[in-house]
């Protein structure tokens, strides 16, 4: 169970960007996560509210967007879909395919709120 | 600053805040940031310093990833026994407990550092950068970092090294490539050990082992190896000493060299983002 040190990660970036904006707290945090990553999207969700629990991000709204994994096979010239354990071309079944979706694990953006006091600075 | 009017909105930074800008407002005004980061990029930065500390000592670093038991120490045991007197070799062993692993390897005469992770299932780059601190790297020509023995995490963590290397011993079966294809597919190399036992466990088929491999479009070498009857330790040796010959060279042009993991999804979203705000004034941010 990896995704709670990944999810601590996290919580530490986006605890870097609230202070570099000078916002007050964070709305939503967008990620991308492809199966190729080897991070369980539902246990990262499981690990958010553990991982976030007293920062700034505490209220805020993990939202996942689940990557399809797809290759493109130079042979062929064309992209198509693939399973995590068969990476090869879906139209020749050769194996010598580049991973063009699939292997994200992406902290995409932050939505924060500004916090009062420090908008003037 | 002001964020009511809009006077604080610059032809300097207006750009950030239009549609598909880094700082782009949503819907109900609220202030957005684009980051496109890996999640992990604290721990890859660590990393990137190890990686300095390593190239800059000339050191080639090699992460030893499987499953619990695959043979990994005693793999380290046999090449120590045959490379050990021609090579400066120091280990760095990680487990959740005890300092078993650092004692066989010191009982051979090489420096260990035992990382005891507790409850933590792999190694990061910050554990590693505190077992460097313990370590003269300008005493070393090859480290081998040996993971927890965990198929599944490791697989995430850069620690700085320039090789991961996966083994796959015979009595876990031929098909561990197709149950955890993202470890294999993070290795440079796939090492089949404790070969010596295929005798007893037919249903291991190397070249269905590494058909499996080959279906993750993974062309890595995969050699095979008994650290016990010696068999394949011949070639697993000239691979080691091909790879410390190319370590030395990219310490003389200058480049470094990072391992099979996580290979480009962060750089290819860059370029899709940077494609996608093909507009001049979007250049100097991406």
């Amino acid at each position: 169970m990896h995704e709670l040190s990944v999810c601590q990660a996290l919580v530490s970036q986006v605890e870097t960007l609230v202070r570099q904006n000078h916002a007050a707290s964070v709305h939503r945090i967008k990620l991308k996560i492809g199966p190729l990553s080897g991070i369980e999207p539902a246990l990262l969700l499981q690990a958010f509210p553990i991982a976030s629990a007293g920062s700034v991000a505490h209220d805020a709204r993990l939202e996942i967007k689940e990557q399809d994994v797809r290759v493109y096979c130079d042979e062929c010239n064309r992209e198509s879909d693939a399973k995590v354990n068969q990476l090869t071309c879906g139209y020749c079944g050769d194996w010598r395919t580049r991973i063009v979706s699939g292997d994200e694990m992406l902290l995409v953006s932050v939505e924060m709120n500004k916090s009062e006091e420090l908008s003037h600075v | 600053m002001c964020d009511t009017c809009g006077c604080n909105v610059t032809t300097g930074n207006r750009h950030l805040l239009s549609p598909g800008g880094r700082l782009e407002k949503t819907a109900d005004g609220q202030l957005s940031v684009k980051v496109l980061q890996s999640l992990l990029s604290e721990n890859d930065h660590q990393a990137a310093h190890n990686r300095e500390h390593f190239d800059r000592h000339g050191v080639l670093a090699i992460n030893l990833m499987s499953s619990p038991g695959a043979g990994k120490t005693s793999l380290l045991e046999a090449t120590i026994d045959a490379l050990g007197k021609n090579l400066r070799i120091a280990v760095i062993e990680g487990d959740l407990e005890t300092e078993n692993d650092a004692e066989r390897i010191r009982a051979k005469g090489v420096d260990a550092v035992q990382i005891t992770t507790g409850s933590a299932c792999h190694l990061d780059a910050h554990m590693v950068h505190d077992a460097l601190h313990k370590m003269d790297l300008d005493a070393i020509d090859l480290l081998f970092i040996e993971n927890v023995g965990n198929l599944v995490c490791p697989a995430s963590f850069d620690l700085g090294q320039q090789l991961n290397i996966t083994l796959l011993s015979v009595p876990e079966g031929d098909d561990k490539p197709a149950k955890y294809p993202v470890i294999f597919r993070a290795a440079d190399m796939v090492l089949i050990t404790k070969t010596d036992l295929l005798p007893y466990l037919k249903d291991f088929k190397l070249d269905r082992a590494e058909q499996y491999i080959r279906e993750l479009a993974s062309d890595v070498p995969v050699l095979s190896v008994s650290a016990d009857s010696g068999e394949g330790l011949e070639a697993w040796l000239v691979w080691l000493n091909g790879e410390i010959g190319k370590q030395q060279q990219r310490i003389i042009s200058g480049h470094s060299r990072r391992p099979a993991i996580q290979p480009d999804g962060l750089q290819r979203h860059k370029l899709e983002e940077h494609q996608h705000n093909q507009t001049p004034q979007h250049h100097h941010e991406s």
